[in-house]
């Protein structure tokens, strides 16, 4: 038996891209790493529905295709250098392992507040252990909570912890809006309306200093002075790519793992990176490769890559057309939700409403060059069906830069 | 080939209805309505639907 595809990363792009590897035809073996004790599970609920108690933990995890029931988990494992050269990783511990075929699929981990203070009683969300804590803390009577960061996770923790009973949630961020980067100013401040209708307070256009308390967090102290009182602190400020063991390698790693334009890394036709990690460009734009965070990305990534590799190492000459995927993303935050198709972020500086308005179900248009670029709504389920009726136009569309 | 949603888990987030819209669609009252049975030509279309569920409500039995 030959060398496997070793896929360093277990989570939803490592097993998407086992799967669509199976579906591309590539039969000899495939070993997953992952360095969580879990098998691949789901994690967006970690922020909403399993944090609320509404759902059990159990019910995160994938169902794996059974096309993956011969593959090899290392669970528990961490890959922490590669020589590309040489065509083999190293884990955790030494064991090295050679591979024919290469899928970087590490992702993110959070980024963290580095000013002073204690560390008990900080929290952040990106896996099951992480969810379970914070559960935990904030379901505590009384927890007074103070949220750093405005982005998805931030908004969709608060407003968690307000249905929790949280005593005082506040969600602070440098930016004078939440959720200012994806939305633009428009919906921006419509999120933040509804956000404070709802019981969330804010502390907007300041940073944090530092944190108060002996033993453990107290209290949050503010880039303008304020003290915010503190049981519980979620810190929701970005995250950092999982891609220290790539180093040595030649690669450009400044943010994540830089691709060409068929997921491939560094020159190499078999090294691919998927989701989150992988920093591409996408041919429906204007070809700047950029890291996508969203949901439908390790699954969009997974399939165009394992087609590539597998390709690549059957020896069969293909020329798909370049990765162009159609972005989406959607957040579910108190009783509404937020649903996207299209590149929003290319077009904040025309924004247009076009749908409802803006205190009740509203669907905005993102346009560049007086082109509609992207949509996002906000409100209930209407509003998320006058989104998708603009997909198809999303669709169509050419390159931008075409 | 068997197709199950778990319509306790679905969210009406209509990513079904994109991928396998031969399958999957949205009744007049905005649920989500599916053909059970589905010629298995379309095994494609519904494998693609149950990846891209974000509840990961869709599940294809045999």
């Amino acid at each position: 038996m030959g060398a496997p595809i070793v896929v360093a990363g277990a989570s939803m792009a490592g097993l998407r891209a086992a799967e669509q590897l199976r579906a591309a035809g590539w039969d000899g073996p495939i070993t997953l790493v992952g360095d969580e004790p879990h098998m691949p599970y789901n994690r967006p609920p970690l922020s909403k529905e399993v944090l609320a108690g509404k759902a059990p933990f159990e019910s995160l995890a994938f169902r794996p295709r059974a096309s993956v029931s011969d593959v090899e988990w290392r669970l528990g494992a961490k890959v922490v250098a590669a020589d590309l050269a040489r065509r083999i990783v190293e884990l955790h511990g030494g064991e090295v392992l050679p591979y024919a075929g290469l899928v970087v699929a590490t992702g993110m981990r959070p980024g963290r507040l580095r000013c002073p203070g204690p560390v008990d009683g900080r929290h952040t969300v990106r896996t099951l252990a992480d969810a379970q804590g914070l559960r935990e803390a904030l379901t505590r009577p009384g927890a007074r909570v103070v949220v750093v960061g405005a982005g998805f996770i931030g908004c969709e923790v608060a407003a968690t912890a307000v249905a929790l009973g949280a005593a005082e949630v506040t969600v602070v961020d440098p930016l004078p809006l939440p959720m200012m980067g994806p939305l633009g100013e428009l919906l921006a401040r419509a999120l933040l309306k509804r956000h404070k209708e709802r019981g969330v307070r804010f502390a907007l256009g300041t940073g944090v200093a530092g944190f108060e308390g002996d033993d453990r967090v107290t209290g949050v102290v503010l880039g303008d002075g304020r003290v915010l009182p503190a049981d519980v602190v979620v810190e929701s400020v970005g995250s950092v790519a999982n891609t220290e063991w790539l180093e040595g390698n030649g690669l450009d790693l400044a943010d994540g793992v830089l691709t060409d334009e068929h997921l491939r890394v560094g020159g190499r036709p078999a090294v691919v990176a998927v989701g989150d990690v992988a920093r591409f460009p996408n041919a429906r734009y204007d070809g700047v490769p950029r890291r996508v965070e969203h949901w439908s990305i390790p699954t969009d990534t997974a399939k165009h890559a394992a087609k590539v590799l597998a390709a690549h190492l059957a020896g069969a000459d293909i020329a798909p057309a370049p990765f162009a995927p159609l972005p989406t993303f959607w957040s579910d935050q108190h009783d509404f939700r937020l649903q996207s198709f299209g590149a929003p972020v290319l077009g904040k500086d025309d924004v247009r409403v076009l749908d409802g308005d803006l205190d009740g179900d509203v669907l905005a248009g993102y346009h560049q060059g007086g082109r509609l670029v992207g949509v996002v709504a906000l409100g209930g389920q209407a509003a998320a069906a006058a989104a998708a009726r603009y997909r198809a136009e999303l669709l169509k569309q050419p390159a931008l830069t075409a | 080939m068997k197709v199950v949603v778990d319509m306790n888990k679905c969210q009406d987030h209509g990513q079904c209805v994109f991928a396998a819209p031969d399958v999957f669609s949205f009744d007049e009252a905005g649920r989500l309505a599916y053909v059970s049975d589905p010629d298995d030509a379309l095994r494609d279309d519904v494998e693609e639907a149950a990846d891209v569920c974000p509840l990961q409500a869709i599940r294809i039995e045999d």
